[in-house]
C-alpha cells in the first residue's frame, strides 16, 4: 500500500528545513537506500534516502519549498502495482505514519545500532564491605577459577611470587600449579600461547606485569585475538583476558608509564575495560572472564591499595559496556575513568564550593563506549570536559567528544575541552613527572572555561 | 638434502612403509592439491582472486605425509601458504576456492581471504599473515590438549623464513618447559619470500634449532611422502606420549613465486625446471605406484576424478555470490 514519506528531522532540535532538491521524480523506481531527495537546515545539508521498495507517486512538497515542518509528508511511495489512486489525501492527517525514510550521510550499509534501551538504574547489590582494589581483583578471579574449570591465570609471577603487584596473592595454593601458571619473561611467547588455548575454548586471564610489557605481544593480542572470529567467518571465538596496571605509576620513567585505552579502545573485535573503584574491578573482572569475547582489562598500580566500598553479595558481577554516573550535577558533563575519576571527584567537590555542579560519569568501559549516558548527560548540563591521564592526541577524550558532537551537538553551549596528561615521554623527575599528570586545579580550570 | 648426519630419534622414519591403499590415498592428495593450487593461479591470472595468494606448488608431499599420521581431533595450524593443509585435512575444496574468491560460500564467508581459513569441524586453526604468530599459537593448542588431559597433538607448520623470528623460540622454550605435545613442522622450501635460506639463516641445520631447549630434532626429504610420512609417525607417537615436542624440518622446494606478484629475480629457472625434473613428489610417487604394478589407467582414473573436483570447486567458487552486504558488520564479537 501507499506509504507516505515523511520530513526527516537531521537534529533533534530541528522543527524546520528546506526540501532542497529531488532527485528523483513521480514514476521512478525506488530501492530501500536510494538518495531521492537533500534537505537543508541552516546547519547542514543532507540527503534522505528511501527505507522501502517502490515507486515515486506524487511529490507533495515541491523543490525550493522552505520552512517545511519536521514529518510532514512530502512525498508518497507507492507499492508495485498501484496507481496514483491509491494515494492517501495529500493533506497531512493526524494519523501520520512514522517517517519512512531518513536523513543519511552514512555508507549505504550502515553499522547496525543497538536498539536504544533505557538506561536502567544500576542494580542494589546491598551490603558493602570496605576493600582495596588488589583484594578485590583477587577475589574476582577466585570466584571465576573456582566456578570455571577452563578459567587459569597465566604471567609472569603470578604464582609462587604471589603476584608482582600481590594482585594473586594466594590464588596458587587454592588452586594449584595447572590453573595458576608462571611463565618466563617472554610476553610473545605466552600471549600467543594463551590465545592459541583460548581458540580451542579455555578461558585464560593473561597478567602482563605492566601493560607497557604487552606491547612485545600487540600483535598476537591485536591480530590473533581481536581478528580471528571475523577472519573466521565466526567460526572461532577467543575468550581471553589481557589484564595488568596500565598508565603512570610513580618515578617509574617513560617506558612504564603509558597508558594504553586509546591503543586498544581502537580495535573492533576487542572489549577494554577500565575500573576504578573495587566494586568497578571485581564487577567487572568477573564479567570480563565470562565474557566469550577477548577482553583487555586496565587496572591502575597506584589504585590497587585503595580501599572502596564493595558489596559483598557472592554473585555481585557488573556489566560491561555500562558506564556509572558517579556524582550528579547540572552544570557540566565530566567524562573520566579509571585513576581519573578519582581526581575528578576532588575536583567537583571544590567546584561544589563555587557553586559549580558538577557531573562525573565513570566510563568503566572503553570500548564499547556507553554513548547513551554521556549523551544524556550533556543534553541535561549542555558542556563538557573529559579527563584522561594518556596523552591527548587521538585520545579517548577526542572519541567522547566527537560522538557528543555526533549525538547532542545542538545541546552544546561551548566547545568541549580535555584534559589529558602532558603530550611528552613521561619525565623522571619528581617535579617534571608532576607537570605531566592531569591534577584537580586541571579539569577545575577546563569547567571554568567551559561554564 | 644438505645435511651431512641423519639425526632422527630412532633412525627408522626412511623405512618404506606405505601400503598400495596408502599410497594412491596420498597420490590422490598430493594432485588434489596441485591441480587445485594451479586452478587458483588461473583464477587470480583471470582476476577472479584478489589481493595475496601463496600457492603450495611443490610441498604436496609434506602435508599429505603428516596428515596420514594425525587422527580426528589433533590440531593444525600454519602461515598463509596454507591451501594444501587446509585441502589435506579434509576441508572441502569447494569452501577453500570460493574463501579465494572472496564469496558467501567460502568457509570464512569471503571475510579471510586465501590467507585466512579455518575449520573447526576439521580442527584446523588458520591460516595466518604475521609470519611466526602461528607458532606461539601453536603451542597455545597443545597447551589446551595437556590442559583437558587428551593425548591430541598439535600440528604447527612454519616456514624457514619465520625461523628467524624471535617467537618461534620463545615457543621452543615453552613447548619445552610444559612438554607440550607440539610437533613443530618446519617447512624448509629454501626462500623465504626472494631471500634463501642460506642468506638468511646462520644456523646450516635448522633442525637441531630446538636443541638447546632438548627439542628433539628430526630431518627428512620433503619430496619423498613416504619417508615424510614414516617421520611423522615417529614425532607424532613421541608426542603422543607426552614426552613433548618435536622439531621436524622437511626440506622441501616451493616452485611458484612466493605470492603471485614475485618477480622471480632471486633464483634461476633452470633451478626450479631441475628440480620439477628429477625431485617432483608426484612423479616420484607415480614411479612407485606403478612399480608396485598399479595401472596406468588407474591413475589417470584418479586424475580425471581430481580433475573433476576441482573444476567443480573452481564452478562453485565463481557462482557462489559475493557475502551478503551485511556480512560487514557480523562476527566481530560474539553478541552474549
Amino acid at each position: 500500500m501507499a506509504t507516505e514519506i515523511l520530513m526527516p528531522a537531521l537534529s533533534p532540535t530541528m522543527k524546520e528545513g528546506k526540501v532542497a532538491r529531488w532527485l528523483r521524480k513521480p514514476g521512478d523506481a525506488i530501492a530501500a537506500g536510494d538518495v531521492i531527495a537533500e534537505i537543508e537546515t541552516d546547519k547542514a545539508t543532507m540527503e534522505v534516502e528511501a527505507v522501502d521498495e517502490g515507486r515515486l507517486g506524487q511529490i507533495l512538497v515541491p523543490e525550493g519549498t522552505e520552512n517545511v515542518a519536521v514529518n510532514t509528508p512530502i512525498a508518497v511511495l507507492l507499492a508495485e502495482g498501484e496507481d496514483a489512486s491509491a494515494m492517501p489525501a495529500a493533506a497531512p492527517t493526524a494519523a501520520a505514519k512514522p517517517a519512512v525514510a531518513q536523513p543519511s550521510c552514512a555508507p549505504s550499509v550502515a553499522a547496525p545500532t543497538a536498539a536504544p534501551v533505557a538506561p536502567q538504574p544500576e542494580k542494589d547489590w546491598g551490603e558493602t564491605t570496605e576493600i582495596t582494589v588488589r583484594e578485590a581483583l583477587r577475589d574476582a578471579m577466585a570466584a571465576e577459577l573456582a566456578r570455571d574449570e577452563d578459567v587459569f591465570l597465566i604471567g609472569e609471577e603470578v604464582a609462587q611470587y604471589q603476584g608482582a603487584y600481590k594482585v594473586s596473592q594466594g590464588l596458587l595454593d587454592q588452586f594449584g600449579e595447572k590453573r595458576v601458571i608462571d611463565t618466563p619473561i617472554t610476553e610473545q611467547g605466552f600471549t600467543g600461547m594463551a590465545i592459541g588455548a583460548a581458540l580451542t575454548g579455555l578461558r585464560p586471564i593473561v597478567e602482563f606485569m605492566t601493560m607497557n610489557f604487552a606491547m612485545q605481544a600487540i600483535d598476537q593480542i591485536i591480530n590473533s585475538a581481536a581478528k580471528t572470529r571475523y577472519m573466521s567467518g565466526g567460526q572461532m571465538s577467543c575468550p581471553i583476558v589481557f589484564r595488568g596496571p596500565n598508565g603512570a605509576a610513580a618515578r617509574v620513567g617513560a617506558q612504564h608509564s603509558q597508558c594504553y585505552a586509546s591503543w586498544y579502545g581502537h580495535v573492533p573485535g576487542l572489549k577494554v575495560v577500565a575500573p576504578w573503584s573495587a566494586a568497578d574491578a571485581k564487577g567487572l573482572l568477573r564479567a570480563a572472564i565470562r565474557d566469550p569475547n577477548p577482553v583487555v582489562f586496565l587496572e591502575n598500580e597506584i589504585l590497587y591499595g585503595q580501599r572502596f566500598p564493595c558489596p559483598v553479595d557472592e554473585d555481585f558481577i557488573l556489566p560491561i559496556g555500562k558506564a556509572k554516573v558517579e556524582r550528579e550535577g547540572h552544570d557540566v558533563t565530566i567524562v573520566t575513568f579509571s585513576i581519573m575519576v578519582g581526581v575528578a571527584l576532588e575536583a567537583a567537590a571544590k567546584l561544589a564550593e563555587q557553586g559549580i555542579e558538577a557531573e562525573v560519569i565513570n566510563l568503566r568501559t572503553i570500548r564499547p563506549l556507553d554513548t547513551r549516558t554521556v549523551v544524556d548527560s550533556v543534553k541535561k548540563t549542555s558542556r563538557l570536559v573529559t579527563v584522561e591521564e594518556g596523552w591527548p592526541f587521538a585520545g579517548i577524550g577526542a572519541e567522547v567528544a566527537m560522538q557528543v558532537i555526533e549525538h547532542a551537538f545542538d545541546y552544546l553551549d561551548a566547545p568541549p575541552v580535555r584534559v589529558a596528561g602532558a603530550d611528552v615521554p613521561m619525565p623522571f623527575a619528581a617535579n617534571l613527572e608532576k607537570l605531566a599528570l592531569p591534577n584537580t586545579d586541571w579539569i577545575i580550570n577546563a569547567v571554568r572555561q567551559v561554564v | 638434502m644438505s645435511n651431512e648426519t641423519d639425526p632422527g630419534l630412532g633412525g627408522g622414519h626412511n623405512s618404506r612403509a606405505m601400503t598400495e591403499a596408502d599410497l594412491k590415498h596420498a597420490y590422490y592428495q598430493m594432485v588434489l592439491i596441485r591441480r587445485f593450487e594451479e586452478r587458483s593461479g588461473q583464477l587470480y591470472g583471470m582476476g577472479l582472486i584478489g589481493g595475496f595468494c601463496h600457492l603450495y606448488i611443490g610441498q604436496e608431499a609434506v602435508v599429505v605425509g603428516i596428515q596420514m599420521e594425525l587422527r580426528q581431533g589433533d590440531k593444525i595450524i600454519t602461515s598463509y601458504r596454507d591451501h594444501g593443509q587446509m585441502l589435506a585435512a579434509g576441508m572441502d575444496p569447494r569452501g577453500v576456492m570460493a574463501e579465494l574468491t572472496g564469496r558467501e560460500g567460502g568457509y570464512s564467508h569471503g571475510k579471510g581471504g586465501s590467507m585466512h581459513m579455518f575449520s573447526s569441524e576439521k580442527h584446523f586453526y588458520g591460516g595466518h599473515g604475521i609470519v611466526g604468530a602461528q607458532v606461539s599459537l601453536g603451542i597455545g593448542l597443545a597447551f589446551a590438549n595437556k590442559y583437558r588431559g587428551t593425548d591430541e597433538v598439535s600440528v604447527t607448520y612454519y616456514g624457514e623464513g619465520a625461523s628467524n623470528q624471535g617467537q618461534v623460540y620463545e615457543s621452543f622454550n615453552l613447548a619445552a618447559l610444559h612438554k607440550l605435545p607440539c610437533l613443530f613442522v618446519l617447512e624448509n622450501n629454501r626462500y623465504g619470500m626472494g631471500t634463501s635460506v642460506e642468506r638468511a639463516s646462520a644456523s646450516k641445520a635448522l633442525w637441531r634449532n630446538g636443541e638447546p631447549w632438548g627439542i628433539p630434532g628430526m630431518y627428512v626429504d620433503g619430496m619423498d611422502v613416504q619417508a615424510v610420512r614414516a617421520a611423522a609417525a615417529e614425532a607424532v607417537a613421541h608426542c603422543r606420549a607426552g614426552k613433548g615436542p618435536v622439531l621436524l624440518e622437511v626440506d622441501t622446494y616451493r616452485y611458484r613465486g612466493h605470492s603471485m606478484s614475485d618477480p622471480a629475480k632471486y633464483r634461476q629457472r633452470s633451478e626450479v625446471d631441475e628440480i620439477r625434473k628429477t625431485q617432483d613428489p608426484i612423479d616420484r610417487v607415480r614411479r612407485e605406484l606403478l612399480a608396485m604394478g598399479v595401472e596406468e589407467n588407474e591413475l589417470k582414473a584418479m586424475d580425471e576424478q581430481v580433475k573433476a573436483v576441482v573444476t567443480d570447486a573452481a564452478a562453485f567458487a565463481q557462482t557462489s555470490p559475493e557475502p551478503d552486504p551485511s556480512e560487514l558488520w557480523t562476527d566481530i564479537l560474539v553478541e552474549s
